[in-house]
């Protein structure tokens, strides 16, 4: 049993609670135990950093300060609240003047916390980095077999703190394939969904949707992939927005990568929150309770003989080598 | 030293004082920012025009631009930045100057300003039922245009107005109220 504090955020409470169950679901599989931290309050998105910079710290820091002291890790599957512990953590270490405002700010809560004490994790990079593909492998019952996927990650689950490349990461890809699923070579993986821009531009925000939505429509996928509850919310909520705007008709499922892996190692879809998506993934669901039979491996034809084309005669004499 | 340039460095000095802020000093004018960023059609300044204008001392024009209200924090800019200026918290940075400075709409700023006070009063957020109400309020034309949104997301049980409040809301506006008066200086 692997111990972690967990920290689900505002939006694994209501709009991404599948994020949540599933989370909660794949974990109890792996052997992690998820202790929440008690009482957490919200990590201010990316709205309090542009309001007030030290109290944007502070909110961050009283979660940080709440993880039991026998835990050094938290985990949170939201990628802007991974992020906004990562980098109060972070620059609360380099930064000793930041850090003495920010304890003083929580002394009047009699809180404290050291820099250092507690590494923010984000839910991909748990499962991706302290199992190993053979670990998880082994609690596969139910290979996605026949699903074509494309991996999407959005902005701060790979920028810029991941550990995997900032711009072509490819550790969801590599999941997915372990899950048995065909995964598409996605090439706007880490571009942005827009965050919060719908509620400033609409017109600038669904055109990034346009953009990613019709990237992944051209490749014919049956799903794409998110890691994060701002993404999921924009591509599947904004969907049938995005379609009235740009007169288009994707129909593109958008699901966590959690609810992939439950469904891989044979949890019910009920368990998963599946039926909260927007688009609907029914068809998702369909191809996994009845997967087309596993291809036969037939022998390959070579494609061409071992002889290769006509080469001149090798020169004999010159430079030997 | 020449008058113009101490009052441009009096604004540089204002925009730097940020973890790792005077990094900004050291741009080059590549323009690698710009051609990274998803939503820099939108702007009226590219990044790499903005901080040549910081340096220029162009306080007014800086702060009354929309481009650092168009960033959408996805950190392309700051990683490819050859000079390592961490771009996207100089944009946070230029959205406090500006409100401070009183240029920006509510239509800008209600949507931040209004999650920042649900956080107060709750502890929590509930983005999506505040975006609707920032819909609402802002842009209510539109809102018809959201409705099968909204419904959609109600019957999926998506959807609430009001977070739960944490048990340690006192505390955490303690917390609060002490960083806003020690942060005059960020």
């Amino acid at each position: 049993m692997k111990q972690y504090a967990y920290y689900p955020g505002c939006s694994l409470e209501r709009n991404a609670a599948a994020y949540d169950e599933s989370f909660r679901a794949v974990a109890q599989v792996l052997g992690i135990e998820l202790v929440e931290i008690d009482d957490w309050n919200c990590c201010g998105a990316t709205e309090y950093f542009s309001l007030d910079l030290l109290p944007a710290y502070a909110l961050v820091a009283r979660n940080l300060a709440l993880v039991p002291p026998k835990l050094n890790q938290v985990v949170a599957p939201c990628s802007a609240c991974y992020y906004n512990m990562y980098k109060t953590d972070k620059n609360m270490a380099h930064y000793p003047e930041l850090a003495q405002a920010i304890n003083e700010a929580l002394a009047a809560g009699h809180l404290h916390y050291e820099a250092g004490r507690v590494r923010s994790r984000h839910a991909l990079e748990v499962v991706v980095e302290d199992f190993t593909p053979e670990e998880i492998a082994a609690h596969v019952q139910k290979p996605l077999r026949g699903l074509r996927l494309a991996a999407y990650y959005g902005c701060v689950t790979v920028r810029p703190a991941s550990h995997d490349d900032h711009e072509y990461p490819a550790r969801m890809e590599r999941l997915l394939q372990t899950l048995g699923a065909t995964v598409v070579d996605y090439t706007l993986r880490a571009n942005c969904c827009g965050g919060h821009m719908t509620q400033l531009d609409a017109d600038t925000a669904y055109r990034m949707i346009y953009y990613l939505l019709s990237n992944a429509a051209r490749l014919d996928v049956d799903a794409l992939v998110v890691a994060c509850p701002m993404c999921q919310l924009n591509l599947d909520a904004y969907q049938g927005q995005v379609n009235a705007h740009f007169n288009s008709d994707f129909r593109i499922p958008i699901l966590y990568f959690t609810q992939m892996m439950g469904l891989a190692f044979g949890i019910a879809p009920e368990r998963l929150g599946f039926g909260q998506e927007m688009v609907s993934a029914e068809r998702v669901l369909e191809k996994w309770r009845n997967p087309p039979p596993e291809a036969e491996t037939v022998e390959r034809k070579p494609r061409r003989g071992k002889v290769g084309l006509p080469m001149p005669e090798p020169l004999v004499g010159v430079g030997s080598r | 030293m020449m008058p113009k340039e101490t009052s441009a460095n009096s604004f540089l000095e204002e925009v730097m004082a940020i973890p790792g802020g005077e990094r900004l000093k050291s741009c080059i004018q590549c323009g690698t920012c710009g051609g990274s960023c998803p939503s820099g059609e939108a702007m009226d300044y590219t990044p790499r025009e903005l901080f040549a204008m910081i340096l220029a001392g162009m306080r007014e024009e800086v702060l009354k631009s929309n481009t650092f209200w168009f960033c959408v924090s996805c950190y392309y800019c700051t990683i490819r930045c050859p000079q390592e200026i961490p771009i996207t918290d100089i944009m946070y940075r230029l959205k406090r100057l500006a409100i401070q400075a009183g240029y920006y709409t509510a239509s800008i700023t209600g949507f931040s300003e209004t999650f920042v006070g649900q956080v107060e009063t709750y502890g929590r957020s509930f983005e999506l039922g505040l975006a609707t109400g920032h819909y609402l309020r802002h842009h209510p034309l539109q809102s018809i245009r959201m409705s099968p949104l909204m419904l959609g997301m109600v019957t999926r049980g998506r959807m609430s107005f009001t977070p739960q409040r944490i048990r340690g809301i006192r505390q955490l506006r303690a917390i609060l109220r002490r960083a806003k008066e020690l942060g005059g200086a960020w």
